[in-house]
């Protein structure tokens, strides 16, 4: 027994206890890096594991109307949110969600990519209903990674009517958050903000401030709890806005915006300049890009042909026409270069001879020997030509320039277009490479020639009518810096003599009549034909304007209007009655006065006799509903 | 015969052995203690428990058995045992996590894993083998037949496949030629083919290895001429060089990703890396004096994968700290250290040599097992002894360690 020799033995037994201990003792040294050398690192690491800061979303400001009424608010939301995981295991986890909620497999990818990419938290869905929240609630267990939870979901209760003023909101994008108007301090991915309209333009006060909280979760991603080691940081609501519209009115225009139609109606305070209604048609629903508006309702905004995600009211650009007649006369008197009550050497004989060419009117009757107001009560062309040829082209792109005719109004919106209008006779050379002719002011003194405003634009213009000559820039939300408005240097007959014009148009045998004359309001305006590029060719009928005022008869008035109608072809019939409707809504509700939805003399005539208001108002001009049929005939209509 | 003859027991091995099943028991029982439902952990502790006396109970009856008995029933045990892992590869099913590897064989009311008793069955019948022997093993034409008698169930084994296991026959088989006074040169050159397969995934370097690995066969082989040898070692080297692509080839895909992790656990810290980070997080956030006993933050949020059976460790770590894991390792190491010694003093060479192949087993699953939690060693499954749940093994491991007692006591 040499082999096993206890000598032997105790050997090798030795050998083998050296190698046992030089195991166990290199387990024990790796055990000590882990547990003590290491260990802060992987305490770290235990917590990072389990702990995950959630935000806490706040709430938006609530946006008011003028007289308190709830533009947008927040309701109770559910949102969907997963973790970032094996990338196979989350796949699988939100095909089994598509069942419930409406994700496509290229979302499913999106998401992927984007939990890649930040690696962290995907809202998944940040509106998702009642129903499949509780389906998804009732098998927590085949959603390792998902928690829902409550967020406030915004809600815009104009709708469709206030969609281009209110704007909407959405998930920030990775190029907002580069964006210096998004710092890091308070803009996180994933967090919602203000897309366009107030909702962009009041972004940081209505943002108000996250909350998060530390939430201690299980391996498949169940929420446990609060972790208890951190106090939850609450979230701060924004702040609350309040806006000159009428929320009212801005669906009031909505209602009576024909169907089908484009345009845009801006109502403007004379006050101050508040914006009580700003309106574009056609409209969309922003509440359905709330939580992300799904492609196939995005792609048929984009590519509809009328365009609803475009806010013509203030980016709309539109030949002003003879609606801009009044910004010349205007001009010409605050240049002293014409007085209200004298008349044009020349009587309008339908066109007018000046260098070298006959100048037409609009009316190739003509209208003879016009004061002022006469004029403008006419629209006569003719008695404008000689009013531009006094003001000279020089003073008369000056002073439109003064007034801001080239630029923006200044609305507290994202964006606006500014005028096209020349600020001098560069204009003509760079664009048409000649020196323009003192012709050129015929042309822009009846509101042609290279000559486009938005309808905030015209709006403005008017306040200045309705005011003294001045006009403060349109604002929308109550209590904020007002850009610089301007002066036109009106006296009191000046005024009152435009007016005169403006209260021809809408008078007995103006060419708006029927449809702008109230029982209770006196309302008074000019409108416009507005030519476009489709009806210069025969393929479509002119835009269609009215920009006029309202208010109790007598009294200085206390809304101004503008509406344009696209292709509308008449300003009278078309433009005017929305004006005259709106007009009538708003100062009923702010006289106290029941809301009727039978409002012009035309809609009366239109069902039953002539009302006693009319006859006591117009005891001589009384006319029967054939006349009325006759009288309004296109042909008829005033301006070009 | 006296009581304490009667009883003539090793206490310190079984003492040693006690605590370690009862402090396995109780860490199952903290195991199943989680913030979130998980019915199989949550009652594994009674069930270990109830093993636990069935293994006392089998300890009581082997411990007993006169070792004339055990040695004539090594052969026929060796044999069942081969039959029993043959059967498992046809009628064997999978379980828990491992459900891919066919360990099991349904018997009745209950399964078993036969492998746990092929090792018993193969240190039984490797020890008569070479307890014949009066010189030691010189050439590897001797070492054919004790090879053989391992490889065997080995082969089936890695069939299943159940790697680990395997590897726990691979200690059996070495600490057993250790003992029969194999030269530590010889068992370093049987090895060498097998370090070539894993260094062949570079060619400069196995290159490199083959050259030191023939220099050193010329430096120990220069006084004698083992011819044979010295081929028969230079061509299995090429010959695992060659397979060793092939083979990798042939690896189940968790298998490779397992080595691959292991290498860089954060190659894929969400799919095959994420048991080794889970487990290292646990253990590292234990730190020195742990979180307390059925308190680990990762394990109650069910972090931790298969926490009651081979990452049971990780529970210790988080829970005992440096102290539980340090302390607990010193325990293994006094289990393991004991059978050497009781080796070292018995008087019959096949007890000592059966003392070995316990040992080299139990060495393998207490470093492979509690390596991996540390992420020191590839992740294969394989149970820790005593303490890990799981019922066969529990139980064999007391009849180990009752053979191991009644054998070391055996007066010639």
């Amino acid at each position: 027994m040499r082999l096993y020799h206890p000598r032997a033995l105790r050997r090798r037994a030795k050998g083998l206890v050296f190698a046992t201990g030089v195991v166990l003792a290199a387990l024990i040294i790796a055990f000590f890096r882990l547990q003590v050398l290491q260990s802060d690192d992987w305490v770290l690491r235990a917590s990072s594991n389990r702990v995950r800061v959630l935000p806490i979303p706040a709430p938006r400001g609530t946006i008011y109307d003028r007289n308190g009424v709830i533009i947008a608010d927040n309701v109770p939301g559910y949102s969907i949110t997963v973790l970032p995981g094996p990338v196979d295991s989350v796949r699988a986890t939100l095909t089994r969600m598509s069942e419930h909620i409406e994700l496509s497999d290229r979302e499913i990818e999106q998401v992927l990519a984007r939990l890649r990419r930040f690696g962290r938290e995907v809202v998944i869905d940040s509106d998702a209903d009642f129903d499949a929240v509780s389906k998804i609630e009732e098998r927590r267990s085949d959603f390792p990674g998902v928690y829902i939870d409550m967020r406030p979901r915004r809600r815009y209760n104009l709708g469709v009517s206030g969609a281009h003023l209110t704007g909407y909101v959405g998930e920030i994008t990775a190029d907002e958050l580069e964006m210096e108007m998004f710092p890091d301090s308070v803009y996180s991915p994933g967090i919602i903000v203000g897309k366009i309209g107030i909702e962009r333009q009041y972004e940081s006060r209505l943002q108000g401030r996250q909350g998060v909280r530390w939430v201690e979760f299980d391996a498949r991603g169940r929420i446990v709890g609060d972790f208890a080691g951190v106090e939850r940081t609450a979230a701060i609501e924004g702040e609350d806005l309040h806006l000159n519209l009428d929320f009212g009115l801005q669906q009031w225009i909505h209602r009576i915006f024909p169907d089908s139609m484009s345009g845009a109606v801006v109502a403007l305070d004379p006050k101050d300049g508040g914006v009580l209604a700003l309106y574009s048609a056609p409209g969309y629903d922003p509440n359905a890009f709330v939580g992300g508006i799904d492609t196939e309702a995005w792609a048929g905004l984009n590519e509809n042909e009328q365009k609803p995600l475009f806010n013509r009211s203030v980016l709309g650009l539109y030949a002003p026409a003879s609606t801009w007649k009044l910004a010349s006369a205007g001009i010409a008197l605050d240049a002293g270069v014409v007085t209200p009550d004298e008349v044009m050497p020349d009587p309008c004989e339908g066109q007018w001879y000046w260098g070298n060419r006959f100048w037409g009117c609009w009316d190739r009757q003509g209208h003879g020997y016009n004061t002022l107001a006469e004029a403008i009560g006419n629209s006569c062309d003719v008695y404008f030509y000689q009013l531009g040829l006094r003001l000279g082209l020089q003073r008369l792109l000056d002073r439109s320039t003064d007034i801001g005719f080239s630029q923006q109004c200044g609305v507290d919106l994202p964006q606006e277009s500014r005028g096209i209008f020349p600020e001098g006779p560069q204009f003509w050379q760079e664009l048409y490479g000649y020196r323009p002719t003192e012709g050129e002011a015929l042309n822009l003194a009846i509101g042609q020639g290279p000559n486009s405003q938005t309808p905030l634009k015209m709006a403005q213009f008017y306040v200045a009518l309705a005011r003294n000559g001045s006009a403060p820039a349109p604002v929308i939300a109550k209590g904020v810096a007002i850009s610089e408005g301007w002066q036109l240097d009106l006296a009191r007959e000046h005024i009152a003599s435009l007016r005169e014009g403006l209260r021809m148009v809408t008078a007995p045998g103006g060419t708006a009549h029927f449809g702008t004359t109230l029982e209770h309001w006196e309302v008074i305006g000019k409108t416009g034909t507005g030519q476009n590029p489709l009806s210069v060719r025969g393929l479509a009928q002119d835009h269609a304007w009215f920009a006029g005022m309202a208010g109790p008869p007598g009294k200085s008035p206390e809304i101004v209007l503008v509406a344009i109608v696209e292709y509308g072809e008449s300003g009278g019939q078309v433009a005017a009655p929305i004006v005259a409707k709106a007009a009538d809504y708003y100062l009923r509700s702010k006289h106290g006065i029941p809301i009727d939805t039978i409002q012009t003399y035309r809609e009366h005539i239109l069902r039953g006799p002539v009302p006693q208001w009319y006859r006591d108002r117009f005891p001589r001009g009384i006319t029967t509903e054939a006349q009325e049929q006759a009288g309004l005939t296109p042909a008829a209509e005033g301006g070009s | 015969m006296s009581f304490s003859e009667r009883w003539a027991i090793d206490r310190r091995l079984v003492s040693a052995t006690l605590v370690l099943s009862l402090f396995g028991i109780a860490m199952i029982y903290s195991a199943g203690q989680l913030q979130v439902p998980n019915e199989v952990t949550h009652g594994a502790w009674i069930l270990q428990l109830q093993w636990f006396l069935v293994a006392l109970l089998t300890f009581t009856v082997v411990s007993r058995i006169p070792v004339p008995w055990i040695e004539w029933a090594a052969h026929p045990i060796y044999v069942l045992g081969v039959v029993l892992l043959g059967l498992t590869l046809i009628i064997g099913e999978g379980r828990g996590t491992a459900v891919g590897v066919k360990s099991w064989i349904r018997l009745g009311g209950f399964g078993f894993q036969p492998a746990e008793i092929a090792k018993i069955a193969t240190i039984l019948w490797l020890a008569q083998i070479l307890s014949e022997r009066d010189r030691p093993l010189r050439t590897l034409r001797e070492l054919v037949k004790p090879g053989a008698i391992v490889a065997l169930p080995l082969g089936l084994v890695m069939l299943q496949p159940d790697l680990g296991t395997a590897l726990a026959f691979v200690g059996i088989l070495f600490a057993m030629l250790y003992w029969a006074a194999t030269p530590v040169w010889l068992l370093t050159l049987i090895a060498s083919p097998v370090v070539g397969l894993f260094l062949a995934y570079d060619t400069a370097v196995w290159s490199a290895y083959i050259l030191i690995v023939i220099a050193c066969m010329i430096l120990f082989f220069r006084s004698r001429l083992f011819l044979f040898e010295s081929v028969a070692l230079v061509l299995a080297n090429f010959a695992s060089a060659t397979l060793a692509r092939p083979l990798w080839n042939s690896l189940a895909n968790y298998q490779r990703n397992r080595i691959l992790v292991f290498l860089d656990p954060e190659v894929d810290p969400r799919g095959a890396g994420y048991q080794v980070i889970q487990s290292k997080v646990a253990i590292g956030s234990g730190e020195f004096w742990g979180q307390g006993f059925t308190l680990g933050a990762q394990k109650r949020l069910d972090f931790l994968p298969t926490q009651h059976t081979d990452f049971i460790f990780s529970v210790i770590g988080e829970e005992l700290g440096f102290v539980g894991t340090s302390l607990a390792i010193l325990l293994f190491g006094y289990v393991l250290t004991r059978l050497v010694r009781l080796a070292a003093v018995s008087e019959s060479s096949f007890a000592g040599l059966s003392l070995l192949g316990i040992f080299g087993a139990w060495l393998v699953h207490v470093l492979v097992n509690i390596g991996m939690t540390a992420g020191v060693v590839p992740v294969t499954g394989i149970p820790l002894p005593f303490v890990s749940y799981g019922g066969t093994f529990l139980v064999t491991s007391w009849l180990a360690v009752a053979l191991a007692v009644r054998l070391s006591h055996e007066r010639i």
